[in-house]
């Protein structure tokens, strides 16, 4: 982008911060050893693609550009729904295993 | 003033974000969440972590103010920061307090391995791909209701679908979390 002025946030820029984001989020949710740790590297995961869903949006040519927007809220919707599910499993495995450490939850192991 | 459909198309001499405040707010921003983020991997106690989380979700919600995505922003605060919050921090005081730890398992090396290349790919398509940008687009006007018409119009069967997942959602968490009426005396 050669012409923008002194001062802009480039698109890039948005782009990479999604991607540090994400990276985080995908370093929580595969190291984590309790099942709590593992979902919020999840959130973290979606909360960096709404970013760049958003920065698409802003920045890039389209005959709707509010259609990002559109599905960043549609994201955010699915995530409500997995986390409330996600952390009742969590509390309903607590309940009958005594542990959210996934590395004891292992009952489909043969 | 109507909402618009699409963006204000400004004379050409803005291009995009170059307002310097809003350029500073951008990066100011990024490092609080990207440091937050980091502290949701490296700090120890469970319960930091997830209020750690909660401030990202707050970072992450002024990106989308400086990406000019106003009704994002609040839904953001109202569902992440508040709710999954909230959530979260009631699924961490529902278990004990001895695995209240924010452990790594023996993977972690791998783990840091791959997000490392994902980062990496990231980065050079980001980098490497030709973006139509449209330059000359200004800021979005206020876009609540041009989001509810969209909702509305072209997108009405995902969003009567996305009502009938967040109710399934909610039933399957008072299924799973219902006491059996078996259990009970057990």
């Amino acid at each position: 982008m050669p012409d923008l002025l002194l001062v802009s946030v480039p698109l890039q820029h948005v782009l990479v911060l999604g991607g540090i984001l994400f990276a985080i989020g995908l370093f929580v949710a595969l190291s984590k050893r309790n099942a709590i740790g593992i979902l919020m590297g999840i959130e973290l995961m979606l909360n960096a693609v709404n970013v760049t869903l958003l920065a698409f949006s802003r920045y890039v040519v389209s005959p709707r550009p509010l259609d990002g927007q559109v599905f960043a809220v549609f994201v955010i919707t699915v995530a409500a729904a997995e986390a409330a599910v996600a952390l009742a499993l969590a509390v309903a495995v607590y309940k009958h295993r005594e542990t959210v450490n996934i590395d004891e939850i292992d009952m489909l192991r043969w | 003033m109507r909402p618009a459909a699409g963006p204000a198309h400004h004379d050409g001499e803005q291009s995009l974000i170059d307002d310097t405040g809003i350029v500073v707010a951008f990066y100011i921003l990024a490092a609080t969440t990207v440091v937050c983020a980091l502290m949701v991997a490296f700090v120890r106690e469970l319960i930091q972590a997830v209020l750690f989380l909660a401030l990202t979700f707050v970072g992450v919600a002024g990106i989308y103010i400086v990406l000019s995505a106003d009704f994002v922003a609040v839904v953001q605060v109202l569902i992440y920061a508040g709710a999954v919050a909230v959530l979260m921090t009631f699924a961490v005081m529902l278990t004990p307090a001895a695995d209240r730890r924010n452990s790594e398992t023996p993977f972690w090396g791998p783990a840091l391995i791959l997000s490392g290349l994902v980062l990496a790919v990231i980065v050079f398509v980001a980098y490497d791909t030709t973006w139509h940008l449209d330059k000359g687009r200004g800021a979005f006007p206020a876009t609540a209701a041009s989001l509810g018409e969209a909702f509305l119009k072209p997108y009405v069967v995902p969003f009567e679908v996305a009502s009938v997942l967040l109710m399934t959602a909610m039933i399957g968490a008072i299924v799973l979390t219902k006491e059996d009426e078996g259990d009970a005396d057990a």
